[in-house]
């Protein structure tokens, strides 16, 4: 899955699975968190392109990865995000601190 | 086309399952002639129902989750059950953004989102003895011969 994480200057990409589930979600925190410590991460974006499906446990996934930026004065964005994820994004309210970008993180990311 | 029909699902309440379980209960569905919005919504009440037994129910133990599904009327019942440790208060845990698992960063939502995906949910519990999620939808969709 390391692949799927990739640091560029202060912006962590989270290239996210096919399905967000409670299952994969708790090894994403793992490795997101790991990669916040380790490095001076300001912008995380969750890459959405290959995702189909996710449910509340992925909402709680970001919502902590959010609180955890914040803490440091961090944003959080989601890019390439599909109608259905669209639905539940807005669905659970966390597009209230999270903008939606259709690509090009780099426009995303006012640092 | 069959009118009514019946299948139930036992698994070990691990997390690799939930996959499992959204793909067989989805592909048991395929024969009422779903939409994919149907379809998804259906996968994500049930991947919430089963996330539930695992995280609160079982509370990360093993032991068995056992899922029934009832086709009737172009109406899809799914009935979650574990034997678990209850819920003690219902209508709270049925609260939007209520969790007794702040720390595991449980977003509170499980129960909304089974509610605004399916057309009925009702739970029963009774602590020390388990969970029974039990929700309805009707798939409205229905082939080309009736349009036109």
């Amino acid at each position: 899955m390391e692949d799927n994480f990739q640091i560029s200057g202060t912006n962590l990409t989270i290239r996210l699975p096919a399905e967000v589930d409670h299952h994969n979600s708790e090894e994403l925190k793992r490795k997101a968190d790991r990669m916040l410590m380790e490095n001076n991460i300001r912008c995380i974006i969750f890459d959405f392109g290959r995702t189909n499906f996710m449910d509340s446990s992925g909402i709680g996934m970001i919502m902590g990865r959010y609180k955890n930026l914040r803490f440091m004065g961090g944003v959080v964005v989601a890019i390439r995000v599909n109608e259905r994820m669209k639905k539940i994004l807005n669905m659970s309210g966390i597009y209230k601190v999270m903008d939606i970008y259709e690509d090009l993180p780099e426009q995303s990311c006012l640092m | 086309m069959i009118t009514e029909n019946e299948m139930k699902l036992e698994f070990d309440s691990r997390s690799c399952n939930e996959g499992f379980a959204r793909v067989s209960v989805a592909a048991f569905l395929t024969q009422l002639n779903p939409t994919l919005e149907e379809v998804a919504d259906v996968k994500t009440a049930l991947s919430e129902a089963v996330t539930n037994a695992i995280i609160h129910g079982y509370e990360g133990k093993v032991d068995k989750i056992i899922i029934t599904c009832r086709i009737y009327d172009q109406t899809i019942e799914i009935q979650v059950m574990d034997r678990g440790v209850g819920i003690v208060d219902i209508p709270q845990a049925m609260e939007p953004l209520f969790t007794t698992k702040q720390d595991c960063e449980r977003a509170g939502m499980g129960f909304s989102f089974m509610e605004a995906f399916m057309d009925t949910l009702e739970v029963t519990s009774s602590p020390g003895k388990g969970t029974i999620v039990k929700m309805t939808k009707k798939i409205l969709h229905t082939d080309n011969r009736y349009e036109g």
